[in-house]
Parts: C-alpha cells; structure tokens; sequence
C-alpha cells in the first residue's frame, strides 16, 4: 500500500471509519432522505454557482478556481461533487466524527478537499474567505440564526456567493417534515428538528438582510410521491426551500 | 468475480504498470457499444470500447444481405451524433407499412393494415440502412475521437469491484493481454449472452418461441415505391423491408424444424420455396449476399444494473425482431444512459454510484418489459393459424384501419416517437 501523506486517521480505527462512511454514502441507508434530495440540491447549488460565476457546465472542470466551504459537510455528500467540479473545497462540520469519515471517502473517490472539525464562527474569527459558502440544511440547527448568518457572511469574499436551504414553519411543514419524515417514513431519527426552529422565506429572507447579504434568488425543493424524487419549484416553498444570495462587492 | 480482486486503484497499479483508466470502460464493440461510446464521448467521457471481434471492417465492403430498420426517433439520434449525413444517401425511406393476415397459397386476407407517413408530421417512420454503411460509418467515427481507446481482438477474463470508487477490467488478447483497465462505471453492451452480466452475477429470464428467423435480402424487377410489408404468416410473421433501388431485404419466420429444412436448400430451391409466400407485387427476384438464421427469443435480464455496472441493449433485453425493434431499443438505452450519466457529471456526482444508476433502471425498465411483452403477445396472437383467432384479427385489422387517431398512435410507436424520449432522440445534444 502507497503512503498517503494526506491520511492522518489512526489504522486502527480505519475500519470503523470505512463502515461509517460506507453507511452515510448508502442511497438507502440511514442517510435516504439526503440522497433522495441531493440531485435537486446540486441542480440548484451548480446552476446558481454557473449563473453567479459566469460558468459553462459543459467544462469538465466549470469550477476551476473558486474557493468553496461546506458548511455541516457531513460524509461530504456535497463536498465531492464541488470538487469533483473543480472547485476549491473545505468541509467544515462541528461533529468530529463526522471529519474522519469524509476524509476516507474523498480518498477512496480520488478527490482531495479540507475536511475540518470547527464552526462557522471559529472559521470566520480566523479570516478564511471563499467564493462560496453551502449552507445546506444548517440554520434550522443553530442557536442563534443571525449570529450563524453574520458568521457566514464573514466568510464571504466580496462579490461571493451564500446557497441556503431550511425548512418553513407552518402547519403543512410541520405534517411533513416532523410527523411524516420522522414519525411516518421513519427518513429521520425522531427528534431530529425542533419545528419551533423553522424559519419561514420571509424571516429568512429578514435575517440574510441583516447579516449584510443580498437575497437574488428563492425556490421550493418539492417532494412528488408519484414519481418518489424531488424537483425544484419557483411558486412552493410551503416546506423545503432554498435560497441565493451574494455579498455586496 | 475473480478469485483475489485487487483491492485499490493502487494495488491495480504495482500488480499492473500500464494500466488503462477511462471514465467509462464498455465492454463489446458492436453496434450499440460504438453509438454509447460515441454519444458518451461527445459529451465529454473518456471511454474504453472492448471488442472482441478483430480488426474494422472497411467501407466499400459488398452487400452482405444484412439491415436495419432504423425508426426515426434512433436516426435522429444517429444525426445529433454526427452520423446521419453520411449515411442519408445510401438509405432508404420506410414511406409505406402494409400488415396483413396471410396463409400460404392464399394470400393476404382482405383487411390489411395500411400506414402512410402522410398521416405522420414528422416524416418517414425510419429508414432501412444496411450493415455495410452503419457499422463501418460507426467505426470511422470512433477512430476519430480523441477520447475514445478502442481495443479490438481483446476479450475480457476478470471484473471487479475495487476497495476505491472504482471498478476493473483484466483484458486477454492482442498487445494488452494481462493489462488492467479502471474506470467508474462498467458498461456491458457485449449482446445476449453477456459476459459482463454473468460475471457479475445478474441472472436472465429467456425463453424461446420454437423460430427461427430467415434473413437474406433480393433484387426484384418492379418497384417497392417505399413500402414495408409484414404479413403474418401461420408459422411466423414474414417482413419485406424496402431497401435503396429495386432491392428488399427479407425477415423470415419459421419453426425450428421447417427453418432447418429450408436453411439448407441451395440458394435456387430457397427462391422456390419463398416466392409463394407473397406473391407476384415485385416482379421476379433473385437472392443477393448471404443467407443468415436466427433463433427467435425474448433474453431478459433480471437487472439492468449492478455495483458500477450497466447493462444496455441485447445484453439488458433481446426481444423478438417482429417489429425491427432490437437496435432501436438498444438505441433507446443509450440515449437513456448517456443523458442520466451525463447530468450526473453536470452535477458533479459520482457517474457509477448506485443512485445514478438507479435512475437509469427506472427510466428503461417498464420500457423494456411493456415492449417485450407487446412483442411476445403480438406473437402468439399473430403466429397460429387457429381458425378463432384469424377472423378475430382480420377484425381487428379492419377496426385499426377504420380508426386515423389509432392508427397515428401505432404510428408513432413504431417510428420511436413515443414515451419518456431521452434528448438525443428528440434530435438534442446531451
């Protein structure tokens, strides 16, 4: 076996780790919901990034040069399409199990990105600045969503762009996304969102304006149970949604 | 799979200096692996194409009695390929389907079926194109493309799975026997019985229809002005495929034990024995090229999908040729194929990951079975001289004829124009 002087992971414990990633990249596995909707997610992120970068998606490396983060990077479900696009990537994610796991798999897929255990906020108190941050699935987590969005804003070079997606609060959302997603279908664990803590298009909209960014786009990810995949909308954004906005120049 | 697989795209290569790494690697060299490397390397793959046949076959090749009916939804996706402006002149327009119950020394029944591309806006229902263009058209094509390896004479002996997001091939034969190839996704296009699909474990459900199809085709003295027959004959359905000129190429059923009687008759007796089955409407004719047989039956297999793997045309499905729809499905595949892959590449997804994959088994799927049990029912109900079911086809036969909406739609069934169309048969780029 080669030497890999990326691989800083304890041999012992690569087992546990391959298991691990092998578990978060199972389209049907404990991860099924985000494999459902990450077609839909990567057609908004890689349309908006093309858009805002003046991009061709028919380069086989449209994203050449631009600094990407990934906020909650998870395995790196998100991460390696950015870099397999040739993006510039950092996976940043506050479980630390989480670090090792999408260092293995980004190896084993030939791509090499910055996986690190920290937050948005250590990250901009340290004065990285990207083209891009994901923000995927993240806010409806935090604590205090302006703070986290302010963070997110730092993190921005001027001109950047900030891809954001949570999930509204009303009632249909709270029939989906608490009582059907978790109680139901069983995609998530119960207790997996606080329905408290989702934030309508609005609030949201409220809070990336406060933060210091300018909101230049907002679609639904909207669930067909005939078809059983997810699409984007301009007009439903009664549950899953997903928002662009950039950081003045 | 093989008995010690390497186990990472490193120990692939200490075990194997030269090897070969595409992003795809399609495994048989006919018809449907060229077209998929071709459409995959346009849009912007890099592709390993394994035939085990040897050499080219050269242009400029005399007829050798084989052709295909390509329906129009396939020659739009020859031409957004590049491919159709050289063999436009050498092929025919399908201008004209006539269907008819027939019996052997009777002739057709009075209600036929009657299909003028008049009645279709988008123009001929296909067109006849014979092997001696296609392929060597296909062949000159892939030599071109600088993505392309094409490997001929090589056969592959081992696949497997690599510990990394990979997927290896060992090859035998020429000057790359004991050579390695990885790739992400593993494409088996190498025909019926699949080595691809075997090796991976993927059963087929087959089963056989006790025919055997006669191929060969003629020179006749009156014209065809376009016109397709098919009359379905107690033994098997017998098609006239109007080919440029005063030509014709012929598709002949039989059961088993006739075919092998007639398949060994001298080429004069073979006249003999054929001319009665249809009569008198072209004139006089005489064989040209080579006789071929084929035994007739539906090969499914049992996925069209596996870890890193696809399966496309007769490999995935070999239906009964009733309709001419063999290639045409295959085509279909590919369209499929290449577009599901290369929107994943667009999204920067993983092109041999099991979700992606899966979008592909969903989309051909119900296609291939819908169409295999069309073929496999328009079969026996048509293949049997059971004195029931003849006048209730002639019936139905004169409904579909009475019927324009009805018989648009067969139209368009037949032309390739219906169902979720991938884009490289709508005439789109990927």
């Amino acid at each position: 076996m080669q030497n890999d002087a990326r691989t800083t992971i304890d041999p012992s414990e690569v087992a546990k780790f391959e298991a691990m990633a092998a578990e978060w990249w199972d389209p049907n596995g404990k991860f099924k919901p985000l494999h459902m909707l990450n077609p839909c997610r990567l057609d908004y992120i890689t349309a908006q990034i093309a858009a805002e970068f003046g991009r061709d998606m028919q380069d086989p490396l449209p994203f050449q040069g631009l600094r990407l983060l990934d906020i909650g990077c998870g395995g790196g479900l998100l991460s390696e399409p950015m870099a397999r696009l040739g993006a510039d990537v950092t996976g940043a994610d506050a479980a630390a199990r989480n670090i090792p796991v999408a260092q293995l798999h980004a190896e084993q897929s030939g791509l090499t990105i910055d996986y690190r255990c920290t937050t948005a906020e250590d990250m901009a108190d340290s004065g990285a600045q990207f083209d891009v941050v994901l923000n995927m699935e993240v806010v409806e987590h935090v604590a205090n969503p302006l703070t986290y969005l302010t963070a997110c804003q730092r993190l921005l070079k001027p001109g950047g762009l900030m891809i954001c997606s949570t999930i509204n609060r009303n009632p249909k959302s709270y029939l989906m996304a608490i009582i059907g997603a978790e109680h139901i279908m069983r995609w998530l664990p119960k207790g997996t969102h606080d329905w408290r803590k989702f934030i309508t298009p609005n609030e949201l909209e409220t809070l990336i304006t406060q933060a210091g960014l300018t909101p230049v786009d907002r679609q639904g990810f909207v669930f067909n149970p005939v078809l059983w995949r997810w699409s984007l909308s301009a007009r439903d954004l009664s549950v899953n949604y997903v928002t662009a906005s950039t950081k003045p120049a | 799979m093989d008995n010690r697989p390497p186990n990472t795209i490193s120990e692939v290569m200490e075990q194997d200096q030269n090897h070969i790494d595409s992003d795809v690697v399609i495994v048989g060299g006919g018809l449907n692996g060229a077209t998929l490397a071709l459409a995959l390397a346009g849009a912007g793959f890099s592709a390993t194409l394994i035939d085990s046949e040897p050499g080219q076959p050269n242009r400029d090749r005399p007829f050798d009695g084989r052709s295909y009916a390509i329906a129009l939804g396939s020659q739009r996706m020859l031409a957004t390929l590049g491919l159709w402006d050289g063999l436009a002149p050498d092929s025919q327009p399908i201008l004209q389907i006539k269907a008819s119950d027939g019996r052997a020394g009777q002739g057709a029944a009075p209600f036929f079926l009657h299909f003028d591309h008049a009645e279709l806006e988008e123009g001929p229902m296909g067109f006849m194109v014979e092997d001696r263009h296609l392929r060597p058209a296909l062949m000159a094509a892939v030599a071109k493309h600088p993505t392309i390896r094409h490997l001929t004479g090589v056969r592959v002996t081992a696949q497997g799975m690599g510990r990394t997001q990979s997927v290896w091939v060992q090859l035998d034969g020429g000057d790359v026997a004991g050579q390695t190839v990885t790739a992400r996704l593993l494409i088996g296009a190498d025909g019926r019985r699949s080595g691809v699909a075997q090796r991976a474990g993927i059963g087929r459900m087959a089963w056989g229809y006790g025919q055997t199809a006669l191929v060969c085709a003629i020179e006749h003295t009156r014209p065809h002005h376009g016109t397709a027959h098919q009359f379905f004959m107690p033994a098997g359905p017998l098609a006239i495929l109007p080919l440029p000129g005063n030509r014709a190429s012929i598709v002949w059923s039989e059961k088993d034990t006739v075919a092998a009687d007639i398949l060994a008759l001298p080429d004069p007796e073979f006249l003999t024995v054929l001319q009665p089955r249809f009569g008198d409407f072209l004139g006089n004719f005489q064989q040209i090229g080579a006789r071929y047989s084929y035994p007739l039956g539906l090969s499914l297999a049992k996925s069209l999908i596996g870890p890193r793997l696809a399966l496309v045309g007769d490999a995935a499905h070999g239906v009964h040729p009733i309709a001419g729809q063999g290639l045409n499905l295959g085509l279909r595949d590919i369209a499929a194929l290449a577009e599901v892959l290369t929107e994943a590449r667009r999204r920067g997804e993983d092109i041999g990951q099991a979700n992606t994959l899966a979008r592909y088994q969903q989309w051909r799927r119900f296609d291939v079975a819908a169409l295999a049990m069309v073929t496999d029912g328009c079969n026996n109900l048509f293949s049997n001289d059971n004195p029931v079911l003849r006048p209730l086809r002639d019936l139905g036969m004169g409904v579909i004829s009475a019927l324009p909406n009805l018989r648009r739609r067969l139209m368009r069934e037949a032309a390739g124009l219906t169902g979720d169309l991938p884009r490289l048969m709508r005439g789109i780029p990927l």
